[in-house]
């Protein structure tokens, strides 16, 4: 029973265990230092195990959808085809088109992936591990998320390629414009549980925020997908349209870089999404951060599978869905939110079915208002 | 242009993603080779040669159907007025694979066989001369003779099963 309960708290047992062990030997700044170095070290291996795992889910889960097998040849049922992968691009020509501008060239693929790292600061895998308990720890995500689409155009600027410079343009657009009713869903998720700080927020969901904000929950989820270029909305990297998009002209570790901060981005993406509204550690049986990674990998199945089945959306369109659409939609999950906060701070049990209901009705209202025009010019009255 | 007034509402969506997840549990299509292998049609027109001996009399028409000049053979005169066949050279590498020798050769002598997994590392390992096509175990198609199709022994495939 003592064994399982060390179990449970691994993290933040282990974290003292260490710096007991440290502070023996080197004072107690140094050993804050390396304890800080051995905790980010962590947390890089964690990102790049996880978004190798990530590649080998996609690639089966879209197998599987599709009728067939994925790759089942490297390892036992293809366990090593991310090794394999991340070793050909190693070995890989890097090709540097001659009149492109060599620093932003070089630079761009860092700048895309760093913001992935940087949030994974504030994802709690438990109650005491997380790496920075900010106070503001979703301003934090909201903030450092918008980053990566400097390094989206310094790619396709520095490309000197006009498609790929297009195909920025369009990546930056869309990736901004999402901004605006994710971050609003959030405001939802923040007046329910009266803290900004990650793990306030996990704790303060008894019954997990989907249930209690189901518009929320779609409108983060539909922005989210779009946001990372995710299918359906991953216009951006549709290898029959702009060959590769923004990077097209990188090769060999460079294009590994971007690949990571891809799925990095789906990876961070998923455990906010497990923060905010899937009650984050929680779960009966088993340790809190094997719960954290289950979830994890659950709404990344979910990502997988509205990408086998759901065809592209055209980038007018997806502008389209994103101002017209989510945005009014969020805005009313916010009065309607701060109405229930108001009359009801301690959120009884027939709220549950209230918000259902009402997501339902302003769903199936606004989508028969909103009519996709897309691109096809309003007929001039004679 | 009036927009298109679907009744769907997300729900659309909702059951197109329902069916692909049935597909999950499909059966798979893929046949995982080389531990199984697809059953070939009976006149499949393979890679390989597969050459009677006793039915050939040197005539050479195959060689003079050919449109590559891939057939070689030289022939010398043996007892009974016939023709002892000395060099039958068949360069795969070369042959474009028409059949025009099989539909040409007026005693059915040659055929061509089920074979598609003759990769070599050499070029002159493409080449099938006599000595190769006399001792090569026979599997030949019915390729432009489909009366034969019966007569001719099964090709051993593995089939995938669920």
């Amino acid at each position: 029973m003592e064994v399982w309960k060390y179990i449970c708290n691994l993290f933040p047992n282990l974290g003292t265990l260490i710096t007991d062990g440290l502070e023996r030997v080197i004072p107690h700044w140094a050993a804050y230092l390396v304890m800080a170095i051995i905790d980010i070290t962590v947390i890089l291996l964690i990102v790049l195990l996880v978004v190798m795992a990530f590649t080998y889910v996609e690639r089966r889960g879209l197998g599987w959808f599709q009728v067939r097998y994925g790759p089942n040849r490297v390892g036992p049922q293809g366990l090593f085809q991310p090794v394999a992968d991340a070793l050909k691009l190693l070995i890989k020509e890097d090709i540097i088109p001659t009149a492109s501008d060599k620093l932003m060239h070089f630079l761009a693929p860092v700048v895309t992936f760093l913001p992935v790292l940087l949030i994974f600061a504030v994802v709690p895998f438990q109650k005491g591990a997380i790496l920075a308990d900010l106070n503001v720890g979703i301003l934090y995500v909201v903030a450092i998320g918008t980053v990566s689409g400097i390094g989206v155009f310094m790619a396709g600027w520095g490309s000197n390629n006009k498609y790929a410079l297009l195909a920025a343009m369009r990546e930056i657009s869309q990736m901004l414009s999402y901004e605006v009713p994710v971050a609003l869903s959030i405001i939802g998720v923040i007046m329910v549980s009266q803290s900004l700080s990650m793990v306030q927020i996990v704790e303060a969901q008894k019954v997990p925020f989907i249930l209690l904000q189901p518009l929320g929950f779609i409108v983060f989820v539909l922005g989210l997908a779009a946001q990372i270029n995710r299918s359906p909305m991953d216009q951006v990297e549709a290898e029959s349209e702009l060959v590769a998009g923004f990077h097209t002209e990188f090769s060999g570790m460079k294009f590994a870089l971007f690949y990571l901060a891809e799925y990095g981005s789906a990876l961070t993406g998923s455990a906010i999404i497990v923060t905010l509204f899937l009650s984050g550690w929680k779960g009966p049986l088993l340790p809190p951060y094997i719960w954290f990674i289950i979830k994890v990998f659950g709404v990344f199945f979910v990502f997988v599978w509205m990408r086998a089945t759901l065809p592209r959306v055209r980038i007018d369109q997806v502008m389209y869905f994103g101002w017209k659409f989510l945005l009014p939609l969020s805005l009313l999950n916010i009065f309607i939110t701060g109405i229930e906060v108001l009359i009801w701070p301690e959120f009884p049990w027939f709220l549950l079915f209230i918000n259902v209901v009402i997501a339902g009705i302003l769903l199936l209202l606004w989508s028969m208002i909103f009519r996709l025009r897309g691109g096809v010019p309003v007929e001039v009255q004679q | 242009m009036k927009s298109n007034n679907n009744k769907g509402f997300g729900l659309g969506i909702a059951k197109g993603l329902a069916l692909v997840a049935k597909h999950m549990f499909r059966r798979r299509f893929t046949v995982q080779y080389p531990e199984k292998k697809l059953p070939l049609p009976k006149r499949f027109r393979g890679n390989e040669f597969v050459w009677y001996e006793d039915r050939c009399t040197g005539c050479a028409t195959c060689a003079k159907a050919c449109p590559q000049g891939t057939i070689k053979i030289k022939t010398l005169p043996a007892k009974d007025n016939k023709y002892f066949v000395e060099t039958l050279e068949i360069d795969t590498g070369h042959c474009i694979f028409c059949g025009l020798c099989i539909e040409a050769c007026p005693y059915n002598a040659i055929f061509l066989g089920m074979s598609y997994e003759r990769a070599n590392y050499r070029r002159r390992g493409l080449v099938l001369d006599k000595p190769t096509l006399v001792g090569a175990e026979t599997r030949p198609s019915a390729y432009f003779h489909p009366e034969l199709e019966g007569s001719f022994p099964e090709v051993p495939h593995i089939e995938e099963t669920w």
